[in-house]
């Protein structure tokens, strides 16, 4: 990105005092770490789970857990829910047509497939 | 309204007349925020391919899996391998425990970073009487922890790759070695430029000290840094624990 | 409604901008930028036109021997990249640099300098992808390249790798330029230009500009993925290694179907300003030209798979990508209907941009319904790799985005050089044009039904192709008599056309309220907007400071006298170009088994880029 050095210092007032407004603050983010670690730690226990891997929770456990660390960084940690409404929309739109896009080859590619469950074919 | 384009006469001396954006937000805030869009495009590109070919190696070694080179057998466990020499099995490839070390890092490097934006932020407040606060508020200790754990996750990748080298593992092995070395290897690099970018905020913080007014510049480098530590969640939970 | 053509004054004369070569090099205005690469494109217009009359001479008759095989696929693989890649897409930049600020009321784009950096950038990577064929190592793996043929076990010489490595580079210039503009348009307008009333050109270039930052990360990690297999040994598509051969083409048009939409869009857009101006009538429809294009570009996302219909997905993909297909074709029906309900009833003026506009209403209609007929999967398996989707896709690419470019360079050349162009050779260059690309390309619709195969380098006779190959040789010759009436006119325009003034077609929109050419800074007085049509609702002098006020001495003010600041003109952006080129094209020499001399190239740039870089950052804008 051209870092436009002699821009640098025209954070405009009126943004910089909204920045101040609305960002959480220190407790906030270490909150938000402690809730990140604490999933984490899940996650990975329940790997050595061999009984709960092999179920058919463990998948769908896995991809909730990581949607809802990758929400709380973006929303806390990149501060998304208290910034300006057009970047939620510059990032979730580009966010949707990206998981779109992989859900649409993994279904071309076999790895997902609906299952009608017609007769026992 | 149209008055606002006439320079202000105290603003026309340092030549900073500009008409205000429409939005009253930042150039470069919206045009990182657009990248990180686009980004999103290149890392699901990437996450994609690594899943399509994912169960498709003709050889080992496998992310998951036992390897019986001899006899091409793939196994839960070793067991499952049958008689196989030594030397012929390759256990599986993938470190969890090593890996869960280093998403822990990154996490926490995250964590930093938005401490970092925050001691910026706050930087003309004043003072507090006691050392230790005063480490915890300075915006140079959170620079320098979020460069560190970043430098340590670089670490952490450059043990995996070389180790998963010595266990018989290159990016042209298989089909599973290409895409897992070129997926990691994309995130590392990024990784890379992220800690760059920090050590030259900390140059500007060393030479005259960040002051709330640079908050904007710490914030366009954090939302950059934690995009990263979001495709790492994505990518540890895809590559690493779902077998 | 019509404050025609405002008296031509003292306005009009030259700003005491400066000239010379390194002006140009080192150039950060978004005007000149915009006219560099309206030149530069023209250039590799003519360049991959010649191509295109060696491969329409050798298909003249049967078994013709003019060029080899291999020629021949070095010949219309260029002829793709070329037309695509270096021309219609930098042609479609001319307009997104010159027009964007100018039709927001912006003085220049939101980072200046990475605008000059996109540029040149792009020259390189045209450079690059252009030269070889003159040492006949041209790339030979056709304009989409598909993998595993383009990988060194099928491509073992240099060919492919300048296609890779010159890919690569265009898109980096595609991608920076692209992330200027979005900010540009979001950030820049002035006071009063809400999205509802920006001009349809900008419109559609916004929509363009996130179609190219999602669609150009998809070919580049494809592309990251060819440049490893051929140069690191990668096995991302080495079938033997249990590769997918169908990973490569999908990748490929996920990026490719956004693609011909980033190739149409701006021309749309110019259509849309320049109907509303000669029929003197506002845009019909207009919020619905708005939702229209970006429902183009969202659903564009979705369809990519119409171009692998014989490939064999299965009965749902192909029936779910035929619907997505022929759903997409609703909103772009939807915008001839508003182009012809702009028209209905209007003060028609035909002048060469009109008609240009007009053509491409008609044969971009052509163009969509060939397209509708391969949307369906069972009709596609008929007509794919036939003339029939050469057909198709000229008539999009040629009679709708050049045409619509070509309109928008009559009806933009008084407002970029400050004189007319030649009306009287314009319309032959319409007429020329129009005979001369429905004689090239009806055809091929017939020899694609007969059976004709696409990308064969000759044929046998008694197949029933000749008639129409005939027809469409001598309609590609017809194009070149065009083209050069279209050079002689733009050139001896250029230098000696009639003095244009601020507003000559009475048109509406924001920028003709400028003097033409336009000053360095664009507006003295950032205007307020109040309506779409700001020239049709209230005097020019009103928006823009009134001419005493921004002229001295019959001459504009210069930004200096107006108290204007103008971004520095700097060189780093040129040389950072040049550095990152030469750090990719490092590469080429692993090829040659040569790694030092590899490293060493690869890291001196590296180094050099950075160091460029930082002087770039911490120097002053301005
Ligand atoms: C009504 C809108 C359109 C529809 C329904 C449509 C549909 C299609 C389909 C189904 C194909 C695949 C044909 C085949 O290979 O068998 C195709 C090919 C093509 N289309 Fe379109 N199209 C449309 C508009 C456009 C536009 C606006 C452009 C460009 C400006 C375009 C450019 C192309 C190109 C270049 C190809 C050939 C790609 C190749 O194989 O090299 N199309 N189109
Ligand atoms: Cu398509």
């Amino acid at each position: 990105m051209a870092n436009e050095a002699a821009h640098a210092a025209d954070a405009h007032p009126a943004d910089a005092h909204a920045d101040e407004h609305y960002h959480p603050q220190w407790s906030t983010y270490w909150k938000v770490a402690v809730v990140l670690t604490l999933i984490t730690v899940v996650e990975v226990w329940i790997y050595y789970i061999p009984s709960f891997v092999a179920s058919k929770l463990f998948v769908p456990s896995l991809l909730i857990m990581s949607a809802v660390k990758f929400a709380i960084v973006v929303m806390f940690y990149m501060h998304l829910k208290y910034d300006h409404k057009l970047f939620r929309a510059l990032f979730t739109g580009p966010l949707l047509i990206a998981i779109g896009t992989l859900f649409g080859l993994l279904f071309l590619f076999g790895k997902l497939a609906i299952r009608l469950g017609l007769g026992a074919g | 309204m149209a008055s606002a384009a006439i320079p202000d006469p105290h603003h026309a001396a340092d030549a900073h007349s500009h008409p205000p954006t429409t939005t009253g937000l930042n150039h470069r805030k919206i045009a990182v925020w657009a990248f990180i869009g686009s980004e999103c495009m290149l890392f699901v590109s990437l996450i994609s391919t690594y899943l399509i070919y994912k169960g498709r190696s003709i050889a080992g070694p496998y992310p998951h899996e036992w390897w019986c080179r001899a006899t091409n057998t793939i196994g839960k466990t070793a067991a499952e391998l049958g008689t196989c020499a030594p030397a012929e099995t390759f256990k599986p490839i993938l470190n969890i425990p090593v890996t869960s070390a280093s998403t822990f890092v990154l996490l926490m490097s995250s964590l930093a970073m938005v401490l970092a934006l925050a001691a910026v932020e706050n930087a003309d407040k004043p003072k507090p009487t006691g050392t230790w606060e005063n480490i915890l508020r300075s915006s140079k200790t959170w620079l320098w922890v979020t460069a560190i754990l970043g430098t340590t996750f670089l670490g952490f990748q450059a043990y995996e790759f070389t180790s998963f080298v010595h266990e018989g593992l290159t990016i042209r092995t298989n089909l599973f070695g290409s895409s897992f070395f070129t997926l990691t290897g994309f995130h590392g690099a990024h990784v890379t430029v992220g800690v760059l970018w920090l050590l030259a905020l900390l140059g500007i913080d060393y030479k005259r000290g960040l002051k709330p007014a640079d908050a904007l510049n710490v914030d366009i480098a954090a939302l950059y840094w934690h995009f990263v530590d979001v495709v790492w969640i994505a990518i540890f939970t895809l590559l690493y624990l779902i077998q | 409604m019509a404050t025609m053509a405002a008296p031509i004054s003292a306005t009009s004369a030259e700003t005491s901008s400066p000239s010379g070569i390194w002006s140009w090099l080192t150039t950060v205005d978004h005007k000149r930028i915009g006219i560099l690469y309206l030149v530069t494109a023209v250039f590799f217009f003519c360049w991959g036109g010649l191509e295109a009359l060696v491969i329409r001479t050798q298909l003249i008759g049967p078994n013709m021997k003019i060029v080899n095989a291999e020629q021949y696929n070095q010949l219309f693989t260029m002829h793709g990249t070329t037309m695509v890649f270096l021309v219609i897409m930098p042609l479609s930049s001319a307009f997104f640099n010159f027009l964007i600020p100018l039709q927001i009321g912006a003085r220049d784009v939101a980072f200046p300098r990475l605008n000059a950096f996109s540029y040149w950038v792009f020259l390189f990577g045209g450079i690059v992808i252009t030269l070889p064929i003159l040492f006949g190592l041209a790339p030979n793996g056709g304009w989409f390249g598909y993998a595993p043929i383009t990988t060194m076990a099928y491509s073992s010489g240099y060919n492919i790798d300048y296609w890779v490595l010159g890919l690569q580079i265009l898109g980096v210039a595609s991608l920076a330029a692209a992330f200027n503009f979005i900010t540009t348009i979001i950030n820049m307008r002035a006071p009063g230009m809400h999205l509802m009333r920006m001009p349809i050109f900008t419109w559609m270039s916004f929509v363009v500009q996130f179609l190219v930052i999602l669609a150009f990360p998809v070919i580049t990690v494809a592309l990251v993925f060819l440049m490893f297999d051929r140069f690191f040994g990668t096995n991302f598509y080495t079938i033997a290694a249990g590769a997918d051969p169908l990973l490569w083409q999908h990748l490929f048009w996920i990026f490719g179907h956004p693609e011909v939409y980033i190739l149409i869009l701006p021309a749309f857009g110019l259509v849309s300003e320049v109907l509303p101006t000669f029929s003197k009538k506002p845009l019909f429809g207009y919020p619905v030209m708005v939702y229209s294009g970006m429902l183009i570009g969202f659903l564009g996302f979705g369809v990519w798979a119409h171009h692998m219909f014989s490939v064999g997905m299965g009965p749902v993909a192909d029936s779910v990508f035929s619907l997505t297909t022929m759903l997409i074709a609703i909103p772009t029906g939807v915008k001839i209907l508003n182009w012809v309900s702009t028209m209905w009833g209007g003060n028609i003026r035909f002048t060469t941009s009109m008609m240009f506009g007009i053509a491409l209403v008609a044969m971009f209609t052509v163009g969509g319904i060939s397209g509708i007929m391969h949307s369906s999967s069972p009709a596609d398996l008929q007509q794919t790799d036939s003339y029939f989707v050469v057909a198709h896709f000229h008539y999009v690419l040629f009679g709708g985005a050049v045409f619509g470019i070509m309109a928008g360079v009559y009806y933009y050349f008084p407002k970029m050089t400050g004189r007319m162009m030649s009306e009287t050779i314009g319309k032959w260059h319409f007429w020329v044009f129009f005979i001369a690309m429905n004689l090239t390309f009806f055809p091929m619709h017939f020899a694609g039904l007969y059976g004709m195969p696409r990308r064969i380098y000759t044929y046998d006779a008694g197949q029933g192709w000749e008639t129409f190959n005939v027809m469409s040789t001598a309609g590609a010759y017809l194009q070149a008599v065009g083209m050069l009436l279209f050079l002689y006119n733009f050139i001896t325009s250029w230098r000696s056309g009639p003095k244009a003034g601020n507003n000559p077609w009475g048109a509406p929109t924001l920028e003709w309220a400028l003097p033409s050419p336009v000053p360095d800074y664009n507006f003295a007085h950032i205007p307020t907007i109040t309506s779409r049509y700001p020239l049709w609702d209230q005097k020019a002098e009103e928006l823009v400071k009134s001419e005493s006020e921004t002229t001295i001495d019959g001459r504009l003010k210069t930004a200096k006298e107006l108290g204007i600041p103008m971004p520095f003109p700097t060189i780093r952006p040129l040389i950072a170009a040049l550095l990152m080129c030469t750090m990719i094209c490092s590469v080429l020499f692993i090829h040659a088994g040569n790694l030092p001399l590899a490293l060493t190239i690869g890291i001196a740039s590296f180094l050099g880029l950075t160091f460029t870089l930082v002087s770039w950052l911490t120097s002053a804008l301005e």
